[in-house]
């Protein structure tokens, strides 16, 4: 068992869902109201993580890391560091590569939500901020807890994109999936495999809480 | 109701509401009309009659981009210049489906519009709101464990708790089913009488209209082309187009002629008398005209083949008024205690239609295919203006 992987993992997955929420409401909550011929972009955008092989993402993500790239170099001038290689890399790059979970749960949310909700808020009194926050939130919540689950659970078990862009150094870049690999590189079966059955632990309550709460919310789904 | 009949129609008083909005596209819109405090204006037309658009523009919802929007000593909106947003204009909307806010409960729902008042008198100001709509025993229902009616009650409550300039409603009816739109309608009527301020009301439903409104505009994509108390519209519409929409027979183009008795109509081989509107036309002028259902009597069938020519006064019972046609019966449709009869006349294209007691229709033993004869009273007939070629044609409605 690899403790610090554990801890780099678990850190890695707390810290894009946490950094990821406000993006992905803002994100979603913009796209599902655009009009339709201004989203094409934005969407296929935030969709391109999905479909791109992991080794492509990590691959660019490394070439714009690097201090030769305005990225790496601003992040050099900035921090001091390299980006390439560290925590702060892998945490940028999770942030990409989690883009699509993190904004369509909660977009297809808002779009649920029918406009006239909204107008009725407003003509009841409340402004746009309270809107937002005692009408569209609570309607919304269910996408959001999805957003959440599936950018944690996702951010756990991402192996390639990590891989290319942090390496595998222990206690910085070396996360739980890049650990059970190494392990069996090492033919250390039993390290992986206790290691395995966490993160397929992990992944099944993600799911159980993404459906039981999108089944306890569906009552008041009604509209 | 607090004040007179008169009073109401014409009040541009405080709180009236001045709506005057045009717009080329994207929906056509040039519409004008005022509703004073406790009037109920209905804003009738077909689907595509802009008739929601103007609910959400006084509503703040949408912004037309020309006219003006007054209500009292307030300027909501005016072209190019200030638009208040709905939050500032204070209306009270009750929108088709209701929009309640699915995720609270009925009290909460109508303390979302309380926000005017402090927070701890919110609830107990929600609970007496629901119980003027009669339903305090289901503050804890959530709007998916009500009916179509509770809903409905809850959303006017919830317009209504905001202490609203204006009270908006669109097709508030629609979506219940007829026992309890009869329900609520009546419950309807019996509010307003303690509410003061302007109520507009959308809805396509005529009867609707003429059972809660003291006033009717007429709208036709966009345009508004007569207002007016419902019984003014229904036996004076201004145009063949309006008497269309309202679901109106009975429009007939006739010429003028002057006889030996002053003006008349020249419709077929008849000459028809009418009490008023006949002046001010040139001899030969090809006039509209229309004739209000209730203004068409049926005279005994069997009299009919005594019928000689225009204008017969043979029955000393009748008054001098009478303007008797013949005419065939094309159709007659018995719709349970009312029936409907068509008659066809040799000289029109247009039918004459009007409906009458099916138990009068049996006792007269009236047939498909038989001749009549009918009154037109005179003082019934409405002269419409000069008939324009470019009226539209019936099927477009």
């Amino acid at each position: 068992m690899d403790g610090a992987a554990l801890f780099v993992s678990l850190k890695l997955a707390l810290l894009t869902s946490a950094m990821l929420l406000p993006l992905g409401i803002v994100l979603g909550r913009s796209l599902a109201q655009a009009r339709a011929r201004w989203k094409v972009l934005p969407e296929a955008m935030v969709a391109l993580p999905l479909v791109m092989p992991p080794t492509v993402l990590g691959f660019y993500l490394m070439q714009a890391f690097s201090q030769d790239a305005p990225l790496g170099a601003f992040w050099q001038w900035l921090f001091g560091g390299s980006l390439n290689f560290s925590f702060s890399g892998i945490l940028l790059a999770s942030l990409v590569v989690n883009l699509p979970f993190a904004v369509q749960p909660v977009q297809r949310a808002f779009e649920a939500v029918p406009a006239h909700l909204r107008e009725a808020a407003w003509c009841s009194g409340l402004s746009a901020w309270q809107t937002l926050w005692r009408i569209e939130l609570p309607l919304v919540l269910p996408g959001i807890i999805s957003s959440l689950a599936l950018t944690f659970a996702h951010t756990l078990g991402e192996f390639g994109v990590i891989l290319m862009v942090g390496g595998s150094i222990d206690g910085e870049t070396r996360t739980l999936a890049i650990s059970i690999y190494d392990r069996m590189q090492a033919f250390d079966e039993s390290g992986a495999g206790i290691m395995s059955a966490m993160l397929l632990l992990v992944s099944f309550l993600t799911i159980g809480v993404v459906y039981g709460l999108a089944a306890r919310q569906r009552w008041k789904r009604h509209v | 109701m607090t004040q007179p009949e008169t009073a109401r129609s014409e009040a541009v008083g405080p709180g009236t509401l001045l709506v005057n909005l045009t717009q080329p596209s994207p929906i056509p819109l040039a519409a004008e009309f005022r509703c004073g405090p406790g009037e109920l204006l209905a804003l009738v037309g077909p689907s595509g009659s802009g008739k929601t658009t103007l609910l959400r523009s006084i509503a703040g919802l949408y912004r037309p981009s020309g006219g003006s929007i007054r209500c009292g000593d307030e300027l909501w909106y005016e072209a190019g210049g200030q638009c208040w947003s709905p939050q500032r204009r204070r209306v009270g909307m009750v929108f088709q489906d209701y929009a309640l806010f699915p995720h609270l409960d009925a009290r909460a729902n109508i303390a979302t519009a309380l926000g005017h008042l402090p927070r701890d008198q919110r609830h107990q100001r929600a609970m007496s709101w629901l119980e003027m709509v009669h339903l305090e025993d289901f503050a804890h229902r959530y709007p998916h464990q009500l009916s179509g009616g509770q809903r409905q009650r809850v959303a006017l409550a919830r317009a209504l708790a905001r202490e609203p300039r204006v009270l908006l409603l669109d097709e508030p009816f629609s979506a219940v089913d007829q026992v309890t739109r009869r329900r609520l309608q009546r419950e309807l009527a019996l509010l307003r009488e303690r509410l003061n301020i302007p109520i507009v009301m959308v809805t396509h439903d005529l009867n609707e209209a003429s059972a809660l409104a003291d006033r009717i505009c007429v709208l036709h994509g966009g345009r508004s082309l007569q207002q007016g108390a419902p019984s003014e519209i229904f036996r004076r519409p201004v145009s063949a187009e309006v008497a269309r929409l309202i679901d109106r027979p009975n429009v007939f183009t006739a010429t003028l002629v002057h006889g030996a008795d002053g003006p008349r109509l020249a419709w077929g081989d008849w000459q028809l008398e009418v009490t008023e509107g006949l002046e001010g036309y040139a001899e030969g002028s090809r006039l509209a005209w229309y004739v209000p259902e209730s203004d068409i009597i049926l005279q005994r069938a069997d009299r009919s083949s005594q019928h000689q020519d225009e204008n017969q006064h043979e029955d000393e019972n009748q008054h001098q008024d009478e303007n008797r046609v013949r005419a065939r019966i094309e159709q007659l449709v018995v719709l349970g205690g009312v029936s409907t009869i068509t008659l066809a006349l040799d000289h029109e294209h247009q039918t004459m239609r009007f409906d009458m007691a099916t138990h009068t229709v049996r006792r007269s033993q009236l047939l498909r295919g038989q001749v009549v004869e009918v009154s037109l009273l005179a003082t019934g007939i409405h002269i419409m203006g000069e008939a324009s070629q470019d009226a539209i044609p019936p099927e477009e409605i």
